[in-house]
């Protein structure tokens, strides 16, 4: 009962936000006022609410399931129910804290904006979806879940629609994951008919031949890595930073890309070798590719998101090296710090009111707050003790050093290379943003899609609380499962990202103005573009479809439409006797009808 | 009318109120349309006397989904069983059941909306427009609740007149062509419809639908035939991939209350006679035909959705989206599973009510530019009307099948239906059409996310000439599809609860 609480109140949320903020309508400026405050209302009140009920399941620690009704389809049947173990709780209070947080930042982020009530709707609707992910007992159930975060997403990210560059952004991450849900979909048909029941309960007690098992898994693959942005499927992320950085925070770093993870631990024990070996080797790549791709970046969200894909791949790496939780323990460790990081880059962003890093710098003096919590979440991105990310990457490093993976040796080697690199470009992020001399000056005001002007102070106290309160389980989030703590792998992955962040210290004290990347040397290009993996997309994919559809068109109007004209014209052309039929319109009918009752009357004659 | 009446309660078993209100359904609009003949001075209150007997005949619809007795939904209900033309031995056979209620119901419901939206529009020939909209009405439920393969017949026929003349009097500037075309293009279909039917007649004797239905006497090449015959015949009308190409040009040019009901009931009354006619009474020829049924729905989905996304008209863009949802609903009869017949009826009554909406609102915008050309409605719509843009991505994410919305529950379960076909039919060749069938529902998404972008999103350089945006009237006319859209997408089993029972009934399983 609780849980359907937990998942209806943030929809319930939405829904009224959507409906009552602006009622009675109007559109002046105090108008705009009100339907903001009402909307803020709606956004926090339910979330929090829904988040109190989380903190009770955990602390209750019992698990229930809930079945609200079965779909019969005609089929194999349709259990909507929701379920509450261990680790869906787990991930839920991640959910909930970080989109409380989130809701609360956006009433500061977003003060004045017109469009705020849908916005702060939008966040509560996608809390409730990632909820309903996160809680399903049926994997179709599920899977409507997955799908409307993806629309949320979609709808956030495109939030500043009035600018091109956001809306094709909108429309890519929208599509590069469905096309991995297909293949969600058709595994979750393949597991539901060889099981009999689409209830994950019933699919994972089932026994399924494993070449099904490995077909089912290796479907479902593609759907996570759609969502959780894992190579192939991962170019979407980069460019999702154009949503506005609350929404970076919560969807693109903390929650919604966690979903495919979530979705390989809740189901692991389907996962036959061959499949994790597949992910093992995407993850691999994904991995260090996007950590160097990160180095490269100009723009701080763009850093973060390429981040993003990287530690992501960790967990999937921990996944396929067979270790599960220390998988799920970075996933709530990197949803807090990750969001952490968000949340202060968009009080970096809103104070300079420009993403790029070139244009920051010499800022640890005006905003004291923001660069002490954002030290924190460096500190745990890169692994330094005591932060939380220290921990959860050294049980990571344990458990791909143990691993019986045939791809052992891969996953290990890249993971103590990324490693290295995410100290460099965390600190070279770092350095860049609160060192060296102050850029900022007081700009014009700023094209949508980069927040305010420069105004020379703190962010305010609705965006600096959030961001306080993150920075505690960021930092302190490692002690709660210190017992797989191991000093060897500690101290060697430590020695390496101090390496790496000592280089890029090395090389920025030399000439603080420039930007320490150039150490990439010839490597910087390639990096910068992510391998252009982008362009031959473009190239294998999106122009050909794009060609293939005018053809389609042309040939409809000139092959399929021509035939029936050129029927049309024979059948006039030879029969003289029907021509009149062309300027009247009744008489066709009349004909046609009479046609008709002509043919019954011989049918009768015939053949009765 | 009181004999009648009398007639029926001894005539029919079943219980008497049903069959009045069915036999209601039909006369009310019929008394409707025969009272706007008189003349007199009528005018401007055609309208609103249109708008009194489309809401009493949705009052009997929805009189009639209370009474139905929902336990029993495979069995056919409120029975009437007349004799009409005794020597042909065609009888007016009515009744109901879980496959034909929705459908019911849906077009009351779209015939009362079109007539709340003309309310706000003061449309030229008020009289005659109204007079074709009842006679359209009388046309689409008679066929859904018609018992008698030659009384579903006249009924089917009976559609085409009115739709005819809604296109060629009140469309677009190449009206004329797009309604020849159409109505040619559907009467070659009919008259191949009438051919399988009457061989079905002369085959068996009879003309009563659930008789055949139940026996189905026929051989089996007999039956490949006929179903060859009906089944291109209904897939004119559906349209089914290459038989389309009326449709495009029949939506560009119609009006908006055209539009609606085209593509809101006439396409499903296509699609209604595979699951009332071709598929129950021709098993063994459905079996026969239904791998090619499925190559023909997927090509649709793929096609229609490859046209859509280099199409730079929007009616034209959601004439042929129709293409591919009919496709979804094509690929789920070929299945011959009961999910893939329950996802088919589903994705009926969805693309009614989402392709409905759709083109309630792309008249709006028509109606306020002057055009439907993307480029010149767009871009930046979301600014200048937001309302109407606003529902305009609503009604898309719901046509590209978001799961929460009605338009989910048709692909999905389609699709579930291909990868499991009936027992007999080439499974391999099924999962291909699944497949293909999945990457066409991503095509959907992508034309309709650029659709949304050309037109909704993009700079609109603040309020420009005053456009009144979404008034009353047309909130009154679009937020019932809304609502329904919303329903049938939370709560499937309000649907399938019905149809199962008729689909398990239909194809004999327990």
């Amino acid at each position: 009962m609780i849980v359907s609480l937990v998942v209806v109140l943030p929809f319930a949320g939405a829904v009224l936000g959507l409906l009552l903020s602006r009622y009675p309508h109007g559109r002046g400026p105090a108008e705009n006022l009100a339907a903001n405050k009402r909307a803020a209302w709606f956004g926090v009140l339910p979330t929090a609410l829904s988040t109190a009920l989380i903190g009770w399941l955990a602390w209750e620690n019992t698990p229930s399931t809930n079945v609200l009704t079965v779909i019969d389809t005609g089929g194999i049947a349709i259990t909507v129910g929701l379920e509450a173990a261990e680790l869906s709780v787990l991930t839920a209070m991640l959910v909930g804290v970080v989109a409380l947080a989130v809701q609360v930042y956006s009433v500061g982020y977003m003060r004045g904006e017109s469009r705020y009530p849908s916005f702060s709707a939008f966040i509560s609707l996608f809390t409730s979806a990632m909820l309903l992910v996160v809680f399903a007992a049926d994997l179709l159930v599920l899977y409507v879940g997955w799908e409307i975060m993806g629309l949320c997403s979609y709808l956030l990210v495109g939030h500043w629609w009035e600018e091109r560059a956001n809306s094709r952004a909108a429309i890519k991450a929208f599509l590069v994951t469905r096309l991995g849900d297909v293949g969600f979909l058709f595994g979750i048909f393949v597991l539901g008919f060889a099981a009999g029941s689409f209830r994950i309960s019933d699919v994972m007690a089932a026994d399924i031949p494993e070449p099904t098992l490995v077909l089912a898994t290796l479907l479902l693959l593609a759907g996570v890595a759609g969502k959780s942005a894992q190579v192939p499927l991962h170019t979407w992320l980069p460019d999702a930073m154009a949503g506005p950085t609350p929404i970076s925070a919560l969807i693109h770093a903390a929650t919604m890309v966690a979903a495919g993870i979530f979705v390989v631990a809740r189901l692991y024990v389907l996962f036959p070798q061959p499949t994790l070996d597949v992910l093992g080797v995407a993850a691999a790549i994904g991995m260090l590719g996007a950590a160097l791709a990160a180095f490269a970046q100009t723009d701080l969200k763009r850093v973060l998101a390429y981040s993003t894909i990287s530690q992501l791949a960790y967990m999937a790496a921990a996944l396929a090296g067979g270790a599960r939780d220390a998988a799920v323990f970075h996933l709530v460790t990197h949803g807090a710090f990750k969001a952490l990081l968000f949340l202060c880059a968009g009080a970096v962003i809103h104070h300079v009111g420009s993403n790029l890093l070139g244009h920051m710098g010499g800022l640890r003096r005006p905003m004291p707050v923001t660069f002490w919590t954002m030290t924190v979440g460096y500190a745990a991105l890169i692994g330094l003790p005591p932060a939380s990310g220290f921990f959860s990457k050294d049980a990571i490093l344990y458990g791909l050093e143990r691993s019986s993976s045939p791809i052992q040796l891969l996953l290990y080697g890249s993971a103590l290379l990324t490693v290295g690199v995410t100290g460099a470009y965390a600190t070279r992020a770092w350095l860049m943003t609160f060192f060296g001399t102050g850029k900022v000056q007081a700009l014009p005001e700023p094209a949508p899609g980069t927040a305010h002007v420069f105004d020379g102070r703190e962010a305010p106290a609705s965006m600096l609380w959030p961001i306080g309160v993150l920075a505690i389980p960021a930092l302190l989030l490692g002690f709660t499962d210190t017992g797989e703590f191991h000093l060897a792998p500690a101290v060697t992955a430590l020695v390496v990202a101090l390496l790496g962040a000592a280089f890029v210290y090395v090389i920025w004290r030399g000439a603080p103005e420039r930007d320490p990347a150039r150490l990439l040397g010839v490597f910087h290009g390639p990096c910068e573009q992510a391998f252009y993996v982008d362009r031959l997309y473009a190239a294998v994919f999106v122009r050909p479809v794009l060609a293939l559809a005018r053809g389609v068109v042309r040939a409809d109007d000139h092959v399929v439409d021509g035939a029936v004209r050129g029927t049309g014209r024979a059948t006039v052309g030879l029969s003289g006797l029907t021509r009149h039929l062309q300027n009247g319109n009744a008489q066709l009918y009349v004909t046609g009808l009479l046609a008709g009752v002509l043919l019954i009357a011989v049918g009768a004659v015939v053949l009765g | 009318m009181s004999r009648t009446v009398a007639a029926l309660v001894t005539v029919s078993g079943s219980p008497a109120a049903m069959s009045v209100l069915l036999v209601a359904l039909l006369l009310l609009p019929l008394l409707g349309a025969v009272a706007l003949l008189v003349p007199g001075p009528l005018g401007t209150l055609a309208v609103r006397f249109g708008l009194a007997v489309s809401g009493m005949v949705f009052a009997v619809a929805v009189a009639v989904a209370s009474l139905f007795d929902y336990s029993a939904a495979g069995r056919m209900q409120g029975t009437v069983d007349l004799p009409w033309i005794p020597w042909l031995g065609v009888r007016f056979h009515l009744g109901i059941d879980g496959i034909s209620l929705p459908l019911v119901v849906l077009t009351a419901l779209l015939t009362l909306l079109c007539l709340v939206y003309l309310a706000g529009h003061r449309p030229p020939r008020a009289r005659e427009l109204v007079f074709a909209l009842l006679v359209l009405e009388l046309g689409m439920i008679g066929t859904f609740l018609s018992l008698d393969l030659l009384l579903f017949f006249v009924f089917f026929e009976v559609v085409l007149i009115p739709m005819y003349f809604v296109i060629a009097v009140w469309g677009g500037e190449g009206r004329r062509r797009a309604a020849y075309k159409f109505i040619l293009y559907t009467l070659l279909g009919s008259a191949v419809l009438l051919v399988g039917l009457l061989y079905v007649w002369a085959q068996t004797g009879t003309l009563d639908m659930v008789r055949l239905a139940a026996d189905h006497p026929m051989g089996r090449t007999a039956q490949i035939l006929a179903f060859v015959a009906i089944g291109v015949g209904l897939a004119v009308k559906t349209p089914m991939w290459p038989l389309h190409t009326w449709l495009p040009d029949a939506h560009t040019e119609a009006p908006t209350v055209g539009s609606v009901l085209l593509a809101g009931v006439l396409l499903k009354m296509g699609t209604y006679g595979f699951a009332r006619v071709a598929i129950p009474i021709l098993p063994e020829g459905a079996a026969a035909v239904a791998p090619w049924l499925g190559a023909l729905a997927v090509v649709g989905i793929v096609y229609g959705a490859l046209a859509c996304l280099a199409q730079r008209d929007l009616k034209r863009l959601i004439a042929y989206s129709s293409v591919g949802h009919m496709g979804f609903v094509l690929l789920g009869f070929a299945t011959l599973t009961p999910v893939g017949i329950n996802a088919a009826l589903y994705g009926n009554i969805a693309h009614g009510l989402i392709t409905g909406l759709l083109f309630f609102l792309v008249g709006a915008l028509k109606e306020r530019y002057g055009t439907s050309d993307l480029d010149e409605l767009g871009p930046g719509l979301l600014g200048r009307l937001p309302y109407v843009a606003s529902l305009l991505t609503f009604a898309s994410v719901a046509s590209l099948g978001l799961p929460g919305l009605a338009g989910f529950w048709g692909e999905m379960l389609a699709l579930q239906g291909a990868y499991e076909p009936a027992a007999g039919l080439p499974r391999e060749l099924f999962l291909t059409f699944m497949v293909i069938g999945g990457l066409g529902a991503v095509l959907t998404a992508a034309y309709f996310l650029v659709m949304l972008s050309r037109l909704t999103h993009g700079p609109w350089g603040g309020p420009g000439p005053t456009l009144h945006d979404a008034t009353r009237i047309e909130l009154a006319a679009w937020v019932p599809l809304v609502v329904l859209i919303l329903v049938f997408g939370v709560w499937p089993s309000a649907l399938l609860g019905l149809t199962t029972p008729a689909v398990q009934a239909l194809l004999g399983v327990p």
